[in-house]
């Protein structure tokens, strides 16, 4: 009974601070400014302030960097690195002519070739996010051809190609001044910070402050750098698969339903997590479980 | 005679609870096991428990870390509500577990 109206009283204490602070919430909410360089300096500084010792430009091999066991095997199996197979086939699909004579390197700035750090981009015309894959399936519309699915692993075998062009380069994803382009990179953010599924976990639950911990075999890798080595030989899938594939498969893991591939909101968190790189080089394609 | 059946008769009376809590503690420890339900070791490590986890704490010594009951079954129905940003799922809320599914476990999570 005491324990009943002590309850109560929390209840009621949690009620009245709620309404306060959905009372301050609009006040807050205008002031609230969209600073996308705020955001990924104060989630870079966390980051780096919780791995001292990963040097930056190692954050781009994700689970590798911040655990020395993971390390030691990812060393072992890149004596013979498990997406070379893909990376002839996505070399010999790049070189292979359209149907009318042209190729994949006259849709792209610099023939294709160390652009990858630039992707995903805001395209004005569209006033939406583009992906790299979503970059190579316009060239292929305007060449006549048919688009791939970007889940696919002849998808990932090519932006492998353009990834290996930009190894080293820095993440480099610009934001135009376009309240649009802000406002896909808000959706993004908001879309990474919002609990989803059934389990009810937001990219933040895992990849925030657990980045680095263990969840059973796996190890939790950091959002900074986290798409700097896509797209990725998965051993769990045994081929190759671009970041969307990757955003798909964490989001069934949280028992999600599923979005179309091509949906604007996973383009948005890509736009986002890549944004929060900045600065991290490319290290793709990579290698994980 | 009479002595041993009075004997017999207090002590199945004593047993009853007894057993009917080992079963909620077997039917819990399934339950936090099971990868489709309560999957705890996908964050948390139980000592015998496989594939260790470290995202959340270990859970040991519960008893004496929350005496309070009605705390884990506030945590294990819905977490988020009480720290907005613990990646532990609400349980209860979400309907992964329902509510006697959680007594169950907290009966499996006392006697770690």
């Amino acid at each position: 009974m005491i324990r009943d109206s002590q309850r109560d009283r929390y209840a009621l204490a949690r009620n009245v601070a709620c309404a306060l602070l959905l009372a301050a919430a609009p006040a807050q909410a205008a002031d609230e400014k969209i600073d996308p360089e705020a955001d990924r300096k104060a989630l870079q500084a966390f980051v780096f302030a919780k791995f001292p010792k990963v040097a930056k430009e190692d954050f781009g091999n994700g689970p590798y960097a911040v655990n020395a066991e993971m390390r030691k095997q990812w060393l072992e199996i890149m004596q013979f690195p498990p997406y070379e197979l893909a990376l002839d086939e996505g070399r010999a699909e790049w070189e292979k002519p359209f149907a009318n004579g042209k190729h994949y390197a006259d849709c792209f700035d610099n023939k294709g070739v160390s652009i990858r750090q630039t992707y995903p981009r805001f395209i004005s015309a569209t006033g939406q996010v583009e992906t790299l894959e979503g970059a190579i399936n316009r060239c292929r519309a305007q060449n006549g051809e048919k688009p791939l699915d970007p889940m696919t692993d002849t998808m990932a075998s090519l932006t492998a190609v353009m990834a290996e062009s930009s190894r080293g380069k820095p993440f480099a994803i610009s934001i135009p001044d376009d309240p649009r382009a802000l406002a896909a990179y808000d959706r993004g953010k908001e879309f990474y910070y919002s609990r989803k599924g059934q389990l009810g976990v937001s990219c933040a639950s895992c990849h925030n402050s657990p980045a680095g911990e263990r969840l059973r075999g796996d190890i939790l890798a950091p959002t900074v750098g986290i798409t700097a080595g896509m797209p990725i030989y998965r051993s769990d899938w045994g081929s190759m698969g671009t970041t969307i594939r990757r955003i798909a498969s964490c989001s069934s893991q949280t028992r999600a339903l599923p979005l179309n591939p091509d949906d604007e909101d996973y383009r948005d968190v890509e736009y986002f997590i890549s944004y929060m790189s900045n600065g991290i080089p490319i290290t793709g394609p990579g290698t994980r479980p | 005679m009479t002595k041993s059946f009075f004997a017999f008769v207090v002590l199945s009376v004593a047993a009853l609870p007894l057993s009917a809590h080992a079963d909620d503690v077997k039917a819990g420890q399934g339950l936090a096991l099971d990868r489709a339900r309560g999957n705890c070791l996908a964050c948390h490590t139980i000592k015998g428990g496989d594939a260790p986890s470290s995202v959340g704490r270990e859970l040991a010594g519960m008893k004496r870390r929350f005496p309070n009951r009605a705390d884990l079954v506030e945590i294990l129905t819905n977490e988020p509500r009480r720290n907005s940003i613990a990646p532990m799922p609400p349980f209860g809320r979400n309907r992964i577990l329902t509510p006697a599914e959680i007594e169950q476990v907290i009966d499996f999570l006392y006697t770690l």
